[in-house]
């Protein structure tokens, strides 16, 4: 069987694989990195959005075999090893962004690499339009945009701390 | 998915002797569209033929008045490039919007001219700005190049390798979206260049096409009420669920009318 070589959240992994394994089966099934996940495995509804070489891409319509010598992120290399929340992870518990939580994975992935890729700020609008490819089931966008626009606040130093949501 | 032998060649040669030797392998580049019809066993290659490591397939320059894309290069990359922006900002801003984000991070332009989605967006670009396909082989005219649904000049083996686009006075996009799927109900390029008016349909029929009457009608006038009278017919369009034929060309000439608004 063919070999991929990857770097996940900052560890090597040499996998074997078959040619059709997905990278988010690899990520799951071989590596156990479970919150990463498959929702449509259509690439529509974004749960499976993790960072390849710094980008945003829906790991179920990769094959584990294009991303060999890659560097992973997913969404379990956010936080600090002492447990700290990456501001993005911080403003959806703030914001209350999520409810059944599904889809949170692939939308705190695309937040953060949206927010990184517009230095300048993003409007609720630029938030929305971003967000075209993570589909929210519970219909919860309302809170993940809000979330989204204090994180950037954060992410890009104009705040130090993240803005409270509304009582 | 059922399973393939899976290459990674270094050169387009390397790349061409693999598709050569065996007739049921099938190249990929950023694979949004190939691998989910693999999921879904529409067809079943032998091998896959990864063409991401050929550096001669990469970037974007400008060649005098032409404007050379590589086979490899992502929809994100011509949103954002400075070169593009500076010589077609329509291309870049019709990259744009192809997909989402996380398509357009691995979605490429040979991928998409190659595999002619009647709804795709490059194919539109690439008539109506009577771009060359340039492959291993030969340089084609995207007038011989597209030849309906799914269906390309290129030959079983014959490695897209580059788009040169010429540098138009004047271009401009326009498309109407399937609110739910995202993809093309209706879309229209227009380009002037010095060569003349073009007029490129997507989305509306079963492959790209070219819509004469409204070149005539801006090449007389170049502005958006040239075409708002030109009846775009709604023979041979598609009808189904999401529209019918002739809602599609009603929106053929709303589009059109954008299009032209939009390039100024």
């Amino acid at each position: 069987m063919p070999q991929v070589t990857l770097t996940v959240n900052g560890a090597t992994h040499t996998v074997e694989v078959e040619g059709r394994t997905l990278l988010v089966e690899l990520l799951r099934e071989k590596l156990r990195l479970t919150g990463t996940h498959v929702g449509c495995d259509t690439s529509q509804c974004g749960a499976c959005v993790v960072h390849v070489n710094g980008d945003s891409v829906k790991s179920c319509t990769l094959l584990a075999l294009q991303a060999d010598g890659a560097q992973i992120t997913t969404i379990e290399g956010l936080a600090r090893p002492d447990g700290t929340l990456h501001p993005m992870q911080e403003a959806f518990r703030e914001y209350h962004a999520l409810q059944c939580g599904f889809c949170t994975p692939g939308m705190v992935m695309s937040a953060i690499d949206l927010v990184q890729k517009h230095p300048g700020g993003l409007s609720e609008k630029e938030i929305r339009e971003g967000l075209e490819g993570n589909l929210c089931r519970c219909t919860g966008y309302h809170n993940i945009v809000k979330a989204i626009a204090a994180a950037q606040d954060v992410m890009h130093g104009r705040r130090a701390e993240l803005a409270p949501a509304a009582e | 998915m059922y399973d393939f032998a899976y290459h990674k060649p270094s050169s387009v040669a390397d790349a061409v002797k693999l598709l050569a030797a065996d007739p049921d392998a099938r190249p990929i580049s950023g694979g949004q569209t190939l691998l989910p019809a693999l999921k879904h066993r529409l067809n079943k290659p032998s091998s896959i033929v990864d063409l991401s490591g050929i550096a001669e397939l990469k970037g974007i320059r400008r060649e005098g008045d032409r404007l050379v894309i590589g086979a490899l290069v992502k929809h994100h990359e011509v949103a954002n490039s400075p070169e593009v922006k500076a010589a077609i900002p329509a291309l870049a801003q019709m990259a744009g919007t192809i997909g989402d984000t996380q398509v357009r991070n691995r979605g490429t332009i040979g991928g998409s001219v190659a595999n002619n989605d009647p709804a795709a967006d490059y194919p539109a670009a690439v008539l109506g700005l009577g771009a060359t396909v340039v492959t291993d082989k030969r340089r084609i005219a995207a007038d011989d190049f597209f030849q309906g649904m799914f269906t390309t000049a290129l030959e079983p083996g014959e490695l897209l390798v580059a788009v040169e686009f010429p540098i138009p006075e004047k271009a401009g996009y326009a498309k109407m979206r399937n609110p739910a799927s995202r993809y093309v109900m209706a879309g229209v390029f227009v380009a002037r260049t010095k060569d003349g008016v073009r007029v490129a349909v997507n989305g509306a029929g079963p492959g790209v096409f070219r819509q004469a009457e409204m070149e005539q009608a801006l090449a007389a006038n170049w502005a958006p009420e040239a075409v708002a009278g030109v009846r775009q017919s709604p023979d041979g369009l598609n009808a189904d669920i999401h529209g019918s034929a002739e809602y599609r060309a009603h929106l053929v000439t709303v589009m059109a009318k954008r299009a032209v608004a939009s390039a100024g």
